[in-house]
């Protein structure tokens, strides 16, 4: 066994999320790779939240259905997901709350209700006194909980500890995690090693928002957008620590085009939302490639059309990204599949957007964008603000001078003497309006070449990656989130796995590349098309089947093994 | 005039002007000139200016004024204008916007800037009705009036945009017309030195759509020696013509002027350096673990 899963599972206002970061810092702290899946619906108070917590000593990006440990605050949480418990799994749940029937010898209940109202602590802390038995269960020690709990626990800590400690002491002891999880995938690291120093745990979000901050971010805006909001919510809370500029107005339209006058003004800046907010987007974006303007849009998708699902996650807007606004003219999207690469992407995309002048989208999803995932801090130092290429200040300014590259200096108001003008109709190299035939074709030769100055230096990063058995024959093609999950299918069957990370300019020929001697391609996505498989097809690279999942749940592992069985692998 | 003063006409473009013969946006252009020239003169760098229209015959005027501009979208002018003042706080914001473009496609900004106080001027050019789509009705049109999408005649009554701009919480409050053009060099010159969102709805003929020259010139006068700073008073004034009738007198001045913090003011000028930004987000990432 090399991995270990934990269910915890309560009514939406329990903290099921906070408890299932609790827990996953509990295990990290152990020396684990943690994944953390958070599934809830969109209302506030009551309807089933559970959080899938998933540790192991290699890298773990994905959640499996069967669970070792099941907690449950409620009854529902038994009901629903007995299913996923195997033959030794054992349940910890509120003896207040839950019938035993049917659990004899798989666990163990606690008081909770009794062992809060003794100590005279609010209901919410059944979190903690359920974690201190989840803890005397796996074996974890009092020492790391306390550790924990005094670390992040804001409010109420010794109230905290108190109701934990009995929690602690009423559980039965079930295994001993640190033993039963022998080694990682291929890491052949043995649990009687020393344990590596536990890493922060980052969702999606936070990964892309510090990533932009650590490359220069000025401004930050945003219409609250599930699941795209706590990227909004992070800015706001550091906006004085960095200086930055947050702005929440009354609409994505008003998003749109604040983050281009701070683009005019010369403050980086980005704007986050998913899919129904992107379309309010799109006049704004098709203005940021006329008028040149630098923005970043962190699209995080949901399951759409329109409202959709909106906790839920898809991969249904790639297409969507690709062409958005009307009109020609080069943008890049990216989409990462881990908190590394999220974090690494976003500095990058702003870097991009800067340097030439255009629309950069970090494409999400709701798995990205709020699962929690073990993120390698040695990464930290290597998003880096790049330096933009300015006016040198001699003679007169020209916002739009044509140059080999397309690309054109950028000055900021004020400047003594100098006019600095943007325009969104078809413009002359001043920014003043023209409707000339031959200026026309020239500028948008300018925007076209500006495009191809991008794709050549995209060429440089490795936008494809290959993992598993890199030599088979069949591989799977997928992009964003479902990199965790295809890649741990892939080694564990042997397969090849292909990771496609830009989406625009599309990487042709890395990707062309990545599958020599494959014959057998199989695209793996969340949508109910086959997005990418699409979108490779007008490159000539021809997917033979298409795994999709269009239920707004991300893939398992055992879910795309399942599928894999099923045709034919 | 002080020799050192910019001639309002090198403040021209070069551009060539395609507004009608006898357009109200002339006036606008004239005193927006001769404002920006007095203000050069007195402070007010001419670089620090920066101008943001929308969509519509009167954005053109970016294209005609030798000054930092950003020509916008249908209905948007405000958004960008708000980020710009946001991001370099030396920089006097001046929006030029229409009916249609503020009133209709870009409501929601104008309502937002007056409840923000958003240190920004909005010109609203005011012709009452579609211009450059060859003759439509406009959210300030009269009730009946037929345009091109109205044969019948349009069915809404007007809004009064200045009553909307006091109930939202704008602090300057005027309206000009076009063929005042001391009275708009007045009005632009207080508004665009107002601290706080000001707002001069521009009384703009349209002399190939909605020529309402006559009917303005009959009507209009000048209100001297109001109380500015009563709402009241305001409401008052500004209730006494609501943009339907063409049989009651059409006040022009400013009519409201307060002073209110504004939206602009909570934003620090604080930036750390990359060395900071670093060791902040270590600790970040720290507190992740």
């Amino acid at each position: 066994m090399n991995d270990f899963s934990t269910l915890i599972g309560g009514i939406a206002g329990d903290g099921i999320n906070e408890a299932g970061l609790t827990a996953s810092r509990l295990l990290s702290r152990l020396g684990f790779s943690i994944y953390m899946y958070y599934d809830y619906p969109s209302l506030i108070r009551g309807g089933h939240n559970f959080s899938l917590i998933r540790a192991c000593r290699g890298r773990v990006l994905t959640h499996t259905d069967a669970v070792d440990v099941l907690i449950a605050l409620n009854q529902e949480t038994v009901e629903k997901h007995q299913h996923r418990l195997k033959e030794n799994s054992f349940v910890i749940y509120d003896a207040d709350k839950v019938s035993p029937e049917g659990l004899a010898g798989k666990g163990c209940g606690l008081a909770v209700s009794s062992i809060l109202k003794q100590a005279g602590a609010p209901a919410i802390m059944k979190n903690s006194c359920i974690l201190g038995g989840y803890c005397k269960a796996v074996g974890i020690g009092w020492p790391v909980l306390e550790e924990t709990l005094r670390k992040h626990m804001q409010k109420k800590l010794e109230l905290n500890l108190l109701v934990a400690r009995q929690g602690f002491e009423q559980a039965e002891h079930f295994c001993q995690i640190k033993d039963i999880i022998s080694t990682g995938s291929g890491s052949g690291t043995g649990s009687s090693e020393a344990s590596p120093p536990p890493r922060p745990l980052l969702t999606g979000n936070q990964a892309i928002s510090l990533g932009l901050i650590r490359a220069g971010l000025g401004a930050y805006v945003a219409y609250p957008m599930t699941p795209s909001s706590s990227v909004l919510d992070l800015m706001a809370s550091y906006a004085g620590d960095f200086g930055l500029k947050v702005i929440h107005p009354e609409s994505e339209i008003s998003v749109m085009l604040m983050a281009l006058g701070f683009s005019y003004a010369g403050i980086k800046s980005a704007v986050g939302t998913s899919g129904g907010g992107f379309c309010l987007m799109t006049e704004g974006l098709s203005l940021a490639g006329m008028a040149e303007l630098p923005v970043v849009v962190v699209m995080a998708q949901r399951a759409g059309p329109s409202t959709g699902l909106p906790t839920y996650t898809a991969q249904g807007d790639l297409h969507f990204v690709l062409h958005a606004g009307q009109g020609e003219f080069p943008r890049l999207v990216v989409a990462p599949g881990d908190v590394d690469e999220a974090y690494i992407w976003a500095g990058r995309a702003l870097n991009l957007a800067w340097k030439y002048q255009i629309p950069a989208m970090i494409l999400s999803d709701k798995t990205l964008s709020e699962s929690l995932y073990s993120f390698d801090g040695d990464l930290a130092g290597k998003a880096k603000e790049e330096p933009i290429m300015l006016w040198d200040g001699n003679g007169t300014y020209k916002r739009y001078l044509q140059t080999e590259d397309g690309v054109s200096p950028l000055a900021f108001p004020p400047q003594k003497g100098q006019v600095i003008k943007t325009d969104s109709y078809m413009h002359d190299q001043q920014g003043i309006t023209s409707e000339d035939a031959g200026l026309t074709r020239e500028m948008s030769e300018k925007r076209r070449r500006k495009g191809q100055s991008l794709a050549r230096e995209m060429e440089e990063y490795e936008t494809v990656k290959v993992y598993g058995q890199t030599s088979s024959k069949t591989a799977l093609l997928c992009w964003g989130s479902n990199k965790g999950v295809c890649v741990e299918a892939a080694e564990r069957l042997g397969l090849r796995a292909v990771q496609v990370l830009a989406l625009s300019p599309f990487p042709e020929k890395r990707l062309i590349e990545a599958l020599q001697g494959v014959e057998k391609l199989l695209a793996v996505e969340c949508n109910s098309a086959g997005q990418l498989a699409d979108l490779a097809a007008c490159y000539g690279i021809k997917v033979d089947d298409r795994i999709l999942k269009y239920d707004g749940r991300p893939f398992s592992r055992e879910d795309l093994l399942h599928n894999l069985g099923g045709a034919g692998i | 005039m002080n020799p050192e003063q910019i001639n309002p006409k090198d403040l021209a473009s070069g551009a060539a002007n395609t507004w009608c013969p006898g357009c109200g946006n002339f006036s606008i252009l004239g005193a927006m000139r001769a404002v920006l020239a007095e203000l050069d003169g007195e402070g007010l760098p001419l670089e620090n200016v920066v101008l943001v229209s929308g969509i519509g015959c009167h954005a053109k005027i970016v294209d005609y004024l030798n000054v930092n501009s950003f020509y916008s979208i249908h209905g948007r002018t405000i958004p960008v204008a708000t980020a710009i003042k946001i991001a370099n706080p030396d920089l006097k914001v001046i929006c030029f916007s229409g009916d249609g473009d503020s009133l209709a496609e870009g409501l929601e900004h104008l309502i937002f800037a007056a409840k923000r106080n958003i240190d920004i001027t909005l010109i609203l050019h005011d012709n009452r009705v579609y211009g450059l789509t060859t003759g439509q009705y406009t959210p300030t049109s009269p009730s009946g009036f037929r345009g091109r999408s109205t044969p019948a005649g349009a069915v809404e009554p007007p809004l009064n945009p200045l009553e909307l701009m006091l109930s939202s919480g704008g602090t300057y409050i005027a309206r000009g017309y076009s063929h005042g053009i001391e009275q708009l060099q007045r009005l632009f010159k207080e508004a665009i030195l107002h601290r706080g969102f000001s707002f001069v709805d521009v009384l703009q003929v349209c002399v190939s759509y909605h020529n309402l020259y006559e009917s303005y010139n009959q009507w209009t006068y000048v209100v001297e020696d109001n109380d500015r700073s009563s709402f009241e008073h305001a409401q008052k004034i500004i209730r006494s013509w609501n943009y339907n009738r063409s049989d009651l007198p059409i006040p022009l001045g400013c009519f409201y002027q307060i002073d209110a913090p504004r939206f602009d003011q909570s934003f620090s000028s604080y930036r750390p350096g990359q060395k900071e930004r670093e060791s902040k987000i270590e600790e970040i990432l720290e507190n992740f673990i």
